[in-house]
């Protein structure tokens, strides 16, 4: 299945490849959580405080569905 | 040396310096601004009349030694945009220098009997009241670099720009930063109004030789500095490198669009197609191509977080500093611009003009609503500027903010709250800024009670964004525990920090009793922010607000917001809950 993933901010270091705001488009297995992916692309998970699915928070262990649009998001906060 | 009180008459031109009386000697920054309009500034009388006063007040630890982040100034009256009590909250370098010169408090009150414009020079020696006619007119970038010309030790410069001489309701106070450019603003509410309505067009703030600031405790001081600082330096968010130095506030861009929260093309979506592209990663982008501005800019001197940055044009020319989240959200998403260069441009009039860029950007989208332009017009907006320096019919109304362009353009989709437009995060899809939003004492206004951090960035906790259920506490814990910090002079982003790490807000709470030589404990924080949201609501009451003035916008109730479709659902109990405590105690 096929899922769509942006990384932020003092992520981006680990997808070098990724202009800003843009998405990389993965095949990913049926079952594959959050965290796995994560681990997949080479983020360190202590630099991940925020997972998204389609705008809403998503925990490490809840498994990605097809079509997700899915951003991970290191610490940020400000105004 | 005991802290004094310097009340400037403009009526009289006088100065004086006074003992602080007992009720507010506890008090500093927007404590004790707050104390000072409550007693002294009538509720009901007009914002822009003879009975308003400005008052001015660093915090409890403005101007110590090496405390972190420390510069910030507390600007208080009664508000021409929003008829409420007003404290607006500006880095810079004025806070530090009036903390050192030994003055808790700078009350302006009165208004010249001969109709001129003058400018204060204050300095250990006391208050030189000096002609400003040659000044009139002048925008913040010149009066500022006038003023470093003609005054040793680069001094602190407060102003208002043309939009302050007018007397316009988003007119702003300007600080000069450590490059003297106009950046700094106490910018929400009018308050640069206030301070024209006194018919002073500048403020002068040389500290050199003066007395400093007092520390009663110091060991217990150092020990909570050290405490706060290694708290500021180890977290994520307000470390070197971390997502604010790195990026600035502009870091939440993309990741609030990505919560489907950004407000756009005047708050009718919660996500912009262009949010990259105005966002702090090409911030820093464009700084490192263009090899020219800086990211990781301090506003203040002894600044460890250093958010702030200076954005280059193309030819490696300074167009404008700094370019915030609030900037960047209002002049570009919600007015669908998607041109960084545009909103540095924008910036840059604001600043110089003196006008609050949030209100301004939310009123040129409200413009493009009603058909002035079409959204999107970066041209177009740019060149609205130039109506307000001209001061044409149309630029003055622009010049007033949301509320008074909404309604000379027929709109219905006004994003206002007790007549203040609202920051850059949509309280359909983040319920609890709703909460602060509509409560605030100041009109919507995130810094007042910034509940984003536990709703969307997992920063002292995590709560769903989505419901409401206890968000009335947590409008309230926020709202109650920036009241204090706002008080002490810290920059509000060493919450950040301090609300994960909790030997950080046990060192905030140890530097804060250092100077004033309490015995103050964690849980005062809250009850002493309290105080001064009680002082502040019962200002507003008496000046005619009610719980009926909680209120959203009606629109937001039937209009629902993509990409999640939500409207704003939230029973006016609920809201009726955040402050229900302040005639039970």
């Amino acid at each position: 299945m096929q899922v769509e993933v942006r990384v932020f901010a003092t992520l981006r270091q680990y997808l070098p490849d990724l202009g800003i705001g843009e998405a990389k488009v993965m095949d990913v297995p049926e079952g594959t959580t959050f965290a796995q992916l994560r681990d997949m692309l080479g983020l360190p998970a202590d630099e991940v405080k925020i997972i998204m699915r389609n705008g809403i928070h998503v925990e490490p262990d809840d498994v990605v569905q097809d079509g997700d649009r899915i951003a991970f998001i290191p610490a940020v906060a400000g105004g | 040396m005991t802290r004094k009180i310097l009340r400037i008459n403009m009526t009289d031109l006088t100065a004086t310096y006074e003992d602080i009386p007992e009720k507010w000697a506890k008090w500093a920054g927007r404590g004790l601004t707050s104390a000072i309009v409550f007693d002294e500034v009538d509720p009901t009388c007009h914002p822009l009349g003879p009975n308003n006063k400005l008052v001015i007040a660093p915090g409890w630890v403005s101007g110590t030694p090496a405390a972190p982040s420390n510069g910030r100034t507390s600007f208080g009256g009664k508000s021409p945009l929003t008829g409420t009590i007003k404290e607006s909250n500006s880095g810079g370098l004025s806070s530090q220098k009036i903390a050192k010169l030994g003055i808790a408090a700078i009350i302006i009150e009165g208004q010249p009997k001969d109709g001129k414009w003058y400018y204060l020079f204050i300095n250990k020696d006391g208050v030189k009241f000096e002609d400003a006619s040659d000044l009139l007119g002048k925008g913040m970038e010149e009066v500022d670099r006038i003023m470093w010309e003609r005054y040793d030790h680069k001094p602190a410069v407060i102003g208002i720009g043309p939009v302050g001489e007018i007397l316009a309701a988003n007119a702003g106070i300007s600080v000069n930063d450590p490059e003297n450019n106009p950046g700094r603003y106490a910018g929400r509410g009018g308050l640069g109004a206030v301070m024209g309505a006194r018919h002073v067009k500048a403020i002068v703030v040389d500290d050199k030789g003066g007395p400093g600031v007092e520390i009663k405790d110091m060991a217990l001081f150092k020990k909570g500095r050290k405490k706060l600082t290694n708290a500021i330096l180890a977290h994520d968010l307000t470390k070197p490198g971390g997502g604010l130095n790195a990026y600035g506030t502009d870091v939440l861009m993309n990741i609030i669009n990505e919560a489907g929260g950004l407000p756009t093309r005047n708050f009718s979506s919660g996500q912009f197609e262009g949010a990259a592209k105005i966002s702090g990663e090409m911030i820093a982008e464009m700084v490192e191509k263009r090899k020219a501005g800086m990211t990781g800019h301090a506003c203040h001197p002894g600044c460890v977080i250093q958010c702030s940055n200076i954005y280059p044009g193309p030819d490696g020319s300074i167009i404008a500093s700094p370019i915030e989240y609030e900037t960047a959200f209002a002049l570009g998403a919600n007015c669908g611009i998607d041109d960084l260069d545009f909103v540095a441009m924008m910036t840059k009039e604001c600043n110089d003009l003196g006008l609050d860029t949030i209100e301004m950007g939310n009123t040129i989208a409200v413009a493009m609503d009603g058909g002035l332009l079409e959204f999107g017009d970066k041209e177009g907006a740019l060149a609205l500027f130039d109506e307000i320096r001209n001061n044409t019919p149309l630029g003055r109304i622009l010049a007033n903010g949301v509320e008074a362009t909404a309604q000379m353009f027929g709109v219905h989709r006004v994003p206002t709250v007790k007549g203040q437009s609202m920051p850059a995060y949509e309280p359909r899809a983040i319920k609890g800024i709703g909460f602060t939003y509509a409560t605030s004492t100041m009109g919507a206004d995130h810094t007042s009670g910034y509940t984003i951090a536990p709703e969307i960035a997992g920063v002292g906790g995590k709560v769903d964004p989505m419901t409401y259920e206890g968000k009335a506490d947590l409008s309230l814990a926020f709202q109650a525990t920036t009241a204090f910090i706002d008080s002490s002079g810290y920059c509000l982003f060493i919450a950040f920090p301090i609300l994960d790490i909790a030997e950080g807000f046990e060192g905030m709470v140890e530097s804060v009793a250092g100077v004033m030589g309490w015995d103050l404990k964690a849980e005062d924080v809250v009850e002493l922010g309290k105080e001064v949201l009680k002082m502040e609501r019962l200002f507003n009451e008496r000046a005619g607000f009610t719980n009926l003035d909680d209120r959203l916008p009606e629109f937001m109730r039937y209009e629902p917001l993509p990409p999640h479709n939500v409207v704003w659902d939230v029973p006016d109990e609920e809201l009726d809950k955040v402050y229900a405590w302040v005639h039970e105690d």
